[in-house]
């Protein structure tokens, strides 16, 4: 096919997984593009059933949308996709919920940009001075377990695994668009990282409460997300996560029934 | 053993058996899935059928009224459809998965080159779609 020569206008993508949050995304993709105006805007709406895309296209946003819901995993999975067949370099995650400040993008792009050999920058809660983030103590608590046993199991200081709000390059991006955990997948995919030998940092960073709409770990699930998250973590030490090499089975095959 | 449970047990099996095999016959059941209802079918019917060989099972296991190990070797076959069903559950919701991611990147593909053909058209340029498909590939929105 002929090659055109375009005007590239941005290596660098913003990805906004949104589930119902007609209230917020429009915010959300307006504050994107007026403090990080080098991101190109994919909102990547999982089967909202309200106005959520209309919202995103009028905000002047790139959207994927997803026929019926499948989850945060998901969600950010198909920015993945998109982001690597569109040959961006750098892919930033913002949630949709504005809890993550847009204003922090350039916070992680500087990281990046300052230490090269960097595969994930992930902006945390808790390295900050600033205590807006008045996360009730029991969601305060299953973090730092998760960041006890995450930071043993790397060898690195981690200290908010749970953090959505994560700047990748293009090797992060290719790894997590062929592999990226189903349910709650933030914290498994920093043992991904570490299991497939990227490297990652975290940089302190300004976190809102939610803006609208419902988290996706609302209380009476926590337990049921400490669980998944901790299975996930230990099953995850055993498994072999190797990209399949051209010739390999396929992830997903019909063959591999009983 | 009583021969009314041996006559339950062979008629209940022979059902099982028959219904499957119907149901492969009708299209309704994929072989794979099927291959485990026949066998699990075949060893519940021989068993119940050839009494002698499960009064050595549950001699060797230790149960003393051998109609019982009937029941868990029933049982164990039931686990054994259970996971793979869940097996073939969690494939065909990462299967499902794929598709709609894959669904999704097409659909926002279209719809660019929809666009552009429109502007071209109200341009008058000519509209080639391959073409615009290739050069529409990164975004150069507002």
């Amino acid at each position: 096919m002929l090659l055109v020569a375009v005007p590239i206008a941005s290596s660098h993508l913003a990805v906004v997984p949104a589930y119902n949050e007609a209230a917020t995304v429009r915010a959300v993709v307006e504050a994107v593009r007026e403090h990080a105006p080098g991101f190109d805007v994919l909102v990547v709406d999982d089967g909202s059933t309200d106005d959520t895309r209309r919202i995103a296209e009028d905000a002047g946003a790139i959207v994927l949308r997803h026929p019926f819901n499948l989850g945060i995993g998901g969600a950010v999975q198909s920015g993945f996709f998109y982001a690597l067949e569109h040959g961006y370099d750098f892919m930033v995650q913002v949630d949709g919920d504005s809890q993550h400040d847009p204003r922090e993008i350039a916070t992680l792009v500087d990281a990046m940009e300052e230490d090269i050999g960097v595969d994930m920058v992930c902006g945390s809660r808790f390295l900050s001075d600033d205590h807006r983030y008045p996360a009730p103590i029991s969601r305060r608590t299953g973090i730092h377990i998760f960041a006890f046993i995450v930071s043993r199991l790397v060898g690195q200081r981690v200290t908010d695994p749970t953090s959505g709000f994560r700047l990748y390059n293009r090797r992060a991006i290719s790894l997590f668009a062929h592999d990226y955990p189903h349910d709650y997948p933030e914290v498994e995919a920093v043992l991904m990282l570490h299991v497939h030998r990227l490297a990652m940092r975290e940089v302190p960073v300004r976190m809102f409460q939610r803006g609208g709409g419902s988290s996706s770990i609302s209380s009476g699930k926590s337990l049921y997300y400490m669980v998944k998250v901790l299975l996930a973590i230990f099953v995850g030490l055993a498994r072999a996560r190797p990209v399949p090499e051209p010739g390999d089975d396929a992830p997903v095959a019909a063959t591999h029934s009983i | 053993m009583d021969p009314r449970i041996q006559i339950v047990s062979i008629v209940a099996a022979l059902m099982l058996l028959l219904g499957v095999l119907e149901l492969v016959r009708q299209r309704r059941l994929l072989e794979r899935y099927a291959l485990l209802w026949l066998f699990s079918a075949l060893v519940v019917l021989g068993l119940a059928i050839w009494r002698d060989a499960l009064e050595v099972i549950a001699h060797l296991v230790g149960i003393a009224y051998p109609p019982n190990a009937l029941f868990v070797i029933a049982c164990g076959f039931i686990l054994v459809l259970l996971l793979h069903f869940s097996l073939a559950v969690s494939r065909l919701t990462e299967q499902s998965k794929v598709l709609a991611q894959r669904q999704a990147l097409l659909e926002e593909r279209q719809r660019r080159l929809e666009d552009s053909g429109q502007e071209r058209a109200e341009a008058g340029e000519p509209v080639d779609p391959v073409l615009a498909g290739d050069g529409a590939d990164r975004h150069d929105r507002p």
